[in-house]
């Protein structure tokens, strides 16, 4: 009998939240557990293995000068590398920093400044080694993950959709809150996956799972500011979980050039 | 089915029968399907009784915005046409086709049990209802989840007396009044006295009216309702000249215009999802994680996706632009020569429910003025290939 295939996960700077959608699995668990030997998991247990593993599962941006050495030896350790969550994909909610002045940040918050060592900006995993697959989201969606972990184990292309949220959106029947409700919602921009659970609860899409394919954000920018949103707002809604994300990135520094100008 | 003349045994009820008329269809095995007003809009979805109907309540229908307001009368269907058509009751937009075990074994789900009858379909849906019968049921091979859903339903019409902000089912000659494919269709009369006039579309329904207390139509009551159906004729929100478009589209495959519409576009699949008469869907296969068995999933699809067009080595209809065209064209044009009739009936949804407000009937005025056979040089061809393998 072959060995079972060996999953590792790693953590960079985020919130743990990714890495616990798998143990969220709680139906799924066992039969996970037999598709792979979780070789190193500190949230699941404190037995590690050490690598070289077959899929490696990264959680977590890169905000520290350690960790963008850390990252490359993970890569050097692992068939597969996928990233999982808005930080780890885009930068996070800390990407925030890469408009400001961390040193700043750093004088005031810590009693011995000295004592730290970060960057200037915190970066997706993507920026510093190659990846194999991006899975989005904030948190990630469980079954998007073991549809990837699944997909991986099968050699197969996971079905995982670069869409708008307004697809299934759609499919829910849900009415839109954008058109129906006078709500400012960036779903028709951002990548399904969630299962458009904010638009169900009416409320706007909040851009969690980054930006969707082909996004066309200039022109959602443009009818919210003829819907009277201001821009301030604007930038705030896109400069979110995934505000480091090229789209969100460059529409929101417009606006801010726009209304400087 | 027999198509009876429309004014043939023409009745009028007063508005508490539509409680009998939705007990005698429930009595006979029907899960009823009517509007009701779920998060502030007008969406079909099952009723018992004229309590769940949006009695008293209208529609404001324009580019990107849609809101309900009171009216100041107690019509019931004093709105124009949900979010939503009935496509979702007949092409469902997630079905599970068949499972499969590793061993082998296929199984394949049970159609539904109960027959579904829609109330207060408009003639526009009632048309897509037609193209979708075209689409799904009369090519080479019919479908068969639409024809289980299909064959088996009831419709209760509605005439449109107050058309709204977005609709032009005047324009693609496919309202106000209902035309054929119903087994009763009513107009709703807020004269002095609140009434419908009905009429059998078909044996069944006749059958049906003739369980409901009526009386018999009155040459005033037809006068009426005759005048309010020609009114709306003329009322209409939007409205798009259709006549030579197809060789319009197909003049224009290179117009700058396309461009121009792509800089609004987001692709966000809106317009495909809501439109009555758009049918695509893509299959999934979801295999169980120890891989004994998968379910088949059918879901609807949009060609505005970049996956919608993606054959090896790349989408074939990389940029918005493509998509778009490919969208409208279709709709419009090459429509007809697939499927022997037009994809579009005036609804308006694609206007209502775009994010960004863009509009059909609008964008087609465009190509008529910029059109390019009306410039000297001679640019319409065959597509231009973009893209290529990436």
């Amino acid at each position: 009998m072959t060995a079972i295939p060996t999953l590792a996960v790693f953590k960079f700077a985020s919130c743990d939240g990714c890495q616990l959608s798998l143990l969220d699995c709680e139906d799924e668990l066992l039969a996970v557990a037999d598709m792979v030997q979780i070789a190193n998991f500190p949230e699941a247990s404190r037995e590690v293995a050490p690598g070289p593993y077959d899929i490696v599962l990264v959680e977590g941006s890169i905000t520290t000068r350690h960790d963008a050495e850390r990252i490359r030896e993970v890569r050097r350790q692992t068939d597969v590398l996928v990233t999982i969550g808005a930080c780890a994909t885009a930068g996070g909610i800390q990407a925030l920093r890469n408009w400001s002045d961390v040193d700043g940040f750093v004088q005031q918050v810590y009693a011995h400044p000295d004592y730290i060592d970060t960057l200037a900006t915190s970066t997706p995993i993507a920026d510093h080694v190659p990846v194999d697959f991006e899975l989005r989201g904030c948190p990630v969606n469980k079954y998007q993950l073991l549809e990837v972990i699944a997909a991986y184990l099968h050699h197969r292309r996971p079905n995982v959709s670069r869409h708008s949220v307004c697809l299934p959106c759609k499919r829910k029947g849900n009415v839109c809150v954008a058109v129906a409700h006078g709500t400012a919602c960036l779903g028709p921009v951002t990548q399904a996956g969630c299962g458009a659970i904010c638009p169900s609860y009416h409320r706007g899409c909040y851009a969690c799972f980054g930006p969707a394919e082909s996004p066309n954000v200039g022109s959602l920018v443009d009818h919210l500011r003829g819907e009277g949103v201001e821009p301030g707002d604007l930038v705030a809604m896109l400069r979110g979980f995934n505000a480091w994300a090229e789209p969100f990135r460059s529409a929101s520094d417009r606006i801010e050039e726009g209304s400087r100008a | 089915m027999t198509q009876r003349s429309a004014t043939d045994a023409a009745v009028v009820f007063d508005p508490a029968t539509i409680d009998l008329l939705i007990a005698e269809l429930s009595d006979r095995g029907y899960t009823v399907l009517g509007p009701r007003v779920v998060s502030d809009a007008i969406v079909y979805g099952p009723v018992t009784s004229s309590s769940d109907l949006p009695v008293g309540i209208r529609d404001r229908q324009d580019a990107a915005s849609y809101r309900l307001e009171d009216r100041d009368d107690d019509a019931v269907f004093g709105y124009v046409c949900g979010p939503q058509g009935w496509k979702r009751f007949l092409h469902p937009p997630e079905t599970t086709l068949f499972t499969a075990a590793a061993d082998g074994d296929v199984s394949f789900p049970p159609p539904a049990d109960a027959p579904l009858a829609f109330l207060g379909v408009r003639a526009c849906e009632l048309a897509a209802i037609h193209v979708q019968d075209r689409v799904l049921l009369e090519g080479p091979v019919a479908d068969p989840v639409y024809r289980s859903n299909r064959d088996r339903l009831f419709i209760v019409a509605v005439d449109c007396t107050e058309p709204g902000g977005t609709c032009f089912c005047a324009s693609t000659g496919t309202g106000p009044a209902a035309g054929e494919g119903f087994d009763i269709a009513m107009v709703e009369l807020l004269d002095a006295t609140h009434r419908f006039l009905a009429r059998a579309g078909t044996d069944l329904g006749a059958e049906v009216l003739a369980a409901l207390p009526s009386r018999p139509a009155r040459s005033d009551d037809q006068e009426q309702a005759g005048r309010h159906v020609a009114e709306a004729r003329t009322a209409m929100g939007r409205s798009v000249d259709l006549d030579g478009v197809e060789e319009l589209l197909y003049a224009n495959a290179v117009n700058p215009h396309w461009e121009d519409i792509a800089r609004r576009c987001l692709a966000c699949t809106n317009c495909t999802m809501v439109c009555p008469t758009c049918f695509c869907t893509t299959a999934e296969d979801r295999p169980s994680l120890d891989l004994a068995s998968f379910d088949r999933v059918r879901l609807w699809d949009s060609c505005f996706t970049l996956d919608f067009s993606y054959i090896h080595g790349g989408p074939v209809r990389s940029s918005v632009s493509a998509r778009y065209r490919q969208w409208m064209t279709h709709k419009l044009a090459s429509w007809h020569a697939q499927f022997g009739t037009g994809g579009c009936v005036g609804c308006g949804r694609c206007i209502t429910w775009c994010p960004v407000g863009i509009d059909l009937t609008e964008e087609v005025r465009r190509f008529r003025d910029t059109d390019l056979r009306r410039i000297a040089v001679p640019v319409a061809g065959p597509f231009p290939v973009e893209g290529g393998p990436r």
